[in-house]
C-alpha cells in the first residue's frame, strides 16, 4: 500500500500491523484508558530501597528474558548507564530484552551493536540510533523486529497506549536521596531536565534510578518523586560532565550557516504573529543557535517579550531569558551546562515532562500553542517533506526528535538548510526518509533563497508579510534547480527488500521505513 | 600529486602506467551517488590531454564538478610537463 506521503509500504512487517501515515493529524477521542503498569505497594518502613550495585537492583527487579527496558538520553554522550546496566545485565546472562531508551546516541564503550551481537538485545525502539548502533541497523543487523523509530511527542503515547509496554526503567539522576527523589539539576553531572524520563517514571513497572550523587533526604528539587521509584543504586560515575553538557556553543563563524539564521529569523520578524506574548522554539544545531541571536536581535529592537520558548534549552535561550526577551523557558531538554543548571536559577525556567512538550494526544501539549518553530534537516524534497535520518550514503546521520512534532504543532515551520553540503544536494526530488510531511512545512531557508509551501496552512498570511517586509522569495523548485546545477543529479541509494527500519509519525501512523542498503 | 584532503577538495595522483590503459582508483565520501560521474570527468580529462595509459589514485572528499575537472588539469600539466591552455577555456 501507499501512504499519504507516497511511501510503498508492506501490510504487516514481520507481527507490526502498518498503520499507514494517512495526512494531517486529527485529534481522536481514544475508547482505552492509559496503560501504566505500575503496581499499588505498600513497602516495610524498615525495607530500603538503596542496593548494594547494579547487579542487586536488576535481580530485585525480576529482570528476565525478552523484558523491555527503558533509559532517557539527557546525558547524551556523556553517558555511562547504559553502558553499565547492559553489561550488568550480559553478565547476569539475561537475554533477549527490547531495548527501549527516549533516543540511543553515539555511545561507544561498550558498544551497542556488541549487546545486539551477543544476544542481550534483539529488539530497539527509540526516537533515533545515531552512530555505530544505527549504521550497523541498516547495514542489515539481525534483530529479531525492525527498528522502530518515533518522534519525542510519540514515545508516551506508545506507552500509553501499552504498544511500548516498560518492564523496568533505568533512570539516571545527577542527584537523588535514598528513596529515590530524583533530578538532572544539580550534582558534578548535572544534565538538566529529565523530560524524558517522567513517563517511564509512571508507566514501568519497576523504576530504578541510578546516581553518583547520593544526597541527604530530601533532594531537592525534586524532579521525579521517590512514589515511583523501587530502588536506588549509587554508582562511580554516571556519565562523563565533559560530554553530557559542555558551555555554552560558540556562535558559527561559517557565513554561510550565519546567512541563513539571519534569513530565518527575518522571516520570523516580519510575520504577523512576531508580537508581545510570541512563543518560539530553536533547538541546537549550529544555525538554530545564530538563529536564537538573531531573533533576540530583532526581539530587542521591536520592544517586545516572547511568553515563551520551548523544547530543548541552549544558554543562549537563557540569555534571552535573562535580557527579559523572553518571560518563560518550558524545558523538556537541555543542551548545555548554562542549561542544565539555569533551571535551579530561576522560577521562570522550569524543567517539563518530554509528553507535556510534545503528545499530541494529551488534552493539549505545549506544541499546540507555538508560533514559531526552527528545524534542522538532512534533506527536503519538492513536496517539502523533510529527512532527518539518513544521510547520502544512507547512513544513519540523526535521529527524528521532535521535528515532526515541532513542524506540526507550529503555526509557522521553518526549515533551515544549506543548499548543498559538500557535494550532497540537501534540496532533492524525494527525500531517501521521510520523517515529516510536507503538509506541516511552512517555509524552507536556504543561502539560495526562501521558498514557501503553497499547501500549508500559514501560505497566504506568510506571502503576505513577507511581501509586505521586503523579503523575496522563489520556489522549491527553483532550489532543487539550484542545487542539481550545483552537483549534478545523484544516483539513487540501492536497498534491499529486508526492512530495518519502520519509522512512526506523531499520530503513530507509520510515515516510512528505511530498507538495507545495498553495499558493493 | 594534486589537490587536499579537506572536505570538498579532491586529492588526485597519477602515475604511468605503460600499455595498461586507464586505471582510475577512486575513493570518495559520495560514492554511491555520484562515484560514476567522478570516474566519468577524470576519464574525459584524461583524453583531453590524450592520456591513454595511466594509472589515477583519486581521493575525494565530495569535491563538485569543476574542482575534480580542475585538479585533474593540473596533475595532467604536471605529469605532461604541459602548461595549461587558458585560452582554450574560455572558447
Amino acid at each position: 500500500m501507499i501512504n499519504a506521503v507516497g511511501r510503498e509500504l508492506p501490510e504487516k512487517i514481520g507481527s507490526y500491523v502498518v498503520k499507514p501515515y494517512a495526512g494531517p493529524s486529527q485529534k481522536i477521542e481514544a475508547e482505552q484508558t492509559v496503560c501504566s503498569r505500575r503496581k499499588p505497594s505498600k513497602r516495610a518502613v524498615a525495607e530500603t530501597k538503596l542496593m548494594p550495585d547494579l547487579k542487586a537492583a536488576i535481580q530485585a527487579c525480576g529482570l528476565r528474558d525478552g523484558m523491555t527496558i527503558s533509559f532517557h538520553h539527557s546525558f547524551r554522550e556523556g553517558d555511562h548507564i547504559v553502558g553499565q546496566v547492559l553489561s550488568t545485565i550480559k553478565e547476569l546472562g539475561i537475554r533477549g530484552l527490547r531495548f527501549a531508551p527516549s533516543a540511543v546516541v553515539n555511545i561507544k564503550n561498550p558498544s551497542i551493536v556488541d549487546f545486539v551481537k551477543d544476544g542481550t538485545i534483539d529488539r530497539i525502539q527509540a526516537s533515533g540510533i545515531r552512530g555505530e548502533l544505527g549504521d550497523a541497523v541498516v547495514e542489515g543487523l539481525e534483530l529479531a523486529e525492525p527498528v522502530i523509530l518515533r518522534p519525542h511527542g510519540a514515545r508516551p503515547h506508545a506507552i500509553e497506549t501499552g504498544e511500548l509496554s516498560i518492564d523496568v526503567a533505568f533512570i539516571g539522576a545527577s542527584a537523588a536521596d535514598d528513596f529515590g527523589n530524583c533530578t538532572g539539576q544539580v550534582g558534578p553531572n548535572a544534565c538538566g531536565s529529565l523530560g524524558y524520563s517522567f513517563i517511564d517514571a509512571t508507566c514501568a513497572e519497576k523504576v530504578v534510578v541510578i546516581t553518583d550523587n547520593l544526597v541527604p533526604y530530601p533532594c531537592v528539587p525534586i524532579s521525579i518523586s521517590q512514589m515511583y521509584v523501587d530502588y536506588v543504586v549509587k554508582v562511580d560515575q554516571i556519565g562523563d560532565s565533559a560530554k553530557i553538557g559542555a558551555g555554552a556553543a560558540r556562535r558559527t563563524k561559517n557565513p554561510r550557516d550565519l546567512l541563513i539564521a539571519q534569513r530565518a529569523a527575518d522571516v520570523m520578524a516580519a510575520s504577523r504573529l512576531f508580537k508581545d506574548g510570541y512563543s518560539f522554539q530553536t533547538g541546537a544545531g549550529a544555525i538554530s543557535i545564530a538563529c536564537t541571536d538573531f531573533l533576540a536581535e530583532h526581539t530587542e529592537k521591536a520592544g517586545i517579550q516572547a511568553s515563551y520558548a520551548l523544547g530543548g534549552m541552549t544558554a543562549n535561550i537563557v540569555e534571552m531569558h535573562k535580557k527579559g526577551l523572553v518571560r518563560t523557558l518550558l524545558c523538556s531538554q537541555s543542551f548545555d551546562a548554562v542549561a542544565a543548571r539555569a533551571i535551579v536559577d530561576s522560577p521562570n525556567i522550569i524543567e517539563i515532562d518530554n509528553s507535556m512538550y510534545a503528545n499530541m494526544f494529551n488534552k493539549s501539549c505545549a506544541l499546540d500553542k507555538l508560533n514559531f518553530g526552527v528545524l534542522g534537516a538532512l534533506e527536503i524534497d519538492v513536496d517539502f517533506n523533510i529527512n532527518i535520518l539518513t544521510g547520502s550514503n544512507g547512513e544513519m546521520m540523526s535521529g527524528i526528535g521532535g521535528g515532526p512534532d515541532v513542524a506540526d504543532g507550529a503555526d509557522i515551520s521553518i526549515v533551515t538548510l544549506p543548499i548543498v553540503r559538500g557535494r550532497i544536494p540537501s534540496v532533492v526530488n524525494k527525500v531517501f526518509t521521510c520523517c515529516t510531511p510536507g503538509s506541516s512545512v511552512a517555509v524552507v531557508v536556504t543561502e539560495a533563497g526562501i521558498a514557501l509551501n503553497p499547501k500549508h496552512k500559514s501560505y497566504e498570511m506568510l506571502k503576505e508579510d513577507l511581501q509586505k517586509a521586503g523579503i523575496k522569495t522563489v520556489s522549491i523548485e527553483d532550489l532543487l534547480e539550484t542545487a542539481y546545477s550545483l552537483t549534478g543529479v545523484p544516483k539513487p541509494i540501492e536497498t534491499t527488500d529486508k526492512i530495518t527500519c519502520i519509522v512512526e509519525y506523531r499520530d503513530g501512523t507509520v510515515i516510512d521505513v528505511i530498507r538495507q542498503i545495498k553495499r558493493d | 600529486m594534486v589537490g587536499t584532503l579537506e572536505s570538498s577538495d579532491i586529492q588526485i595522483g597519477l602515475s604511468p602506467n605503460p600499455g595498461g590503459g586507464l586505471d582510475i582508483q577512486l575513493q570518495s565520501v559520495v560514492k554511491a551517488q555520484f562515484g560514476d560521474a567522478i570516474v566519468a570527468t577524470i576519464t574525459e580529462v584524461l583524453e583531453s590531454f590524450g592520456i591513454k595509459d595511466a594509472t589515477v589514485n583519486a581521493v575525494d572528499r565530495g569535491a563538485l564538478e569543476w574542482i575534480i575537472r580542475a585538479r585533474m588539469q593540473a596533475v595532467c600539466c604536471y605529469a605532461t610537463g604541459t602548461q595549461f591552455e587558458w585560452k582554450g577555456e574560455d572558447k
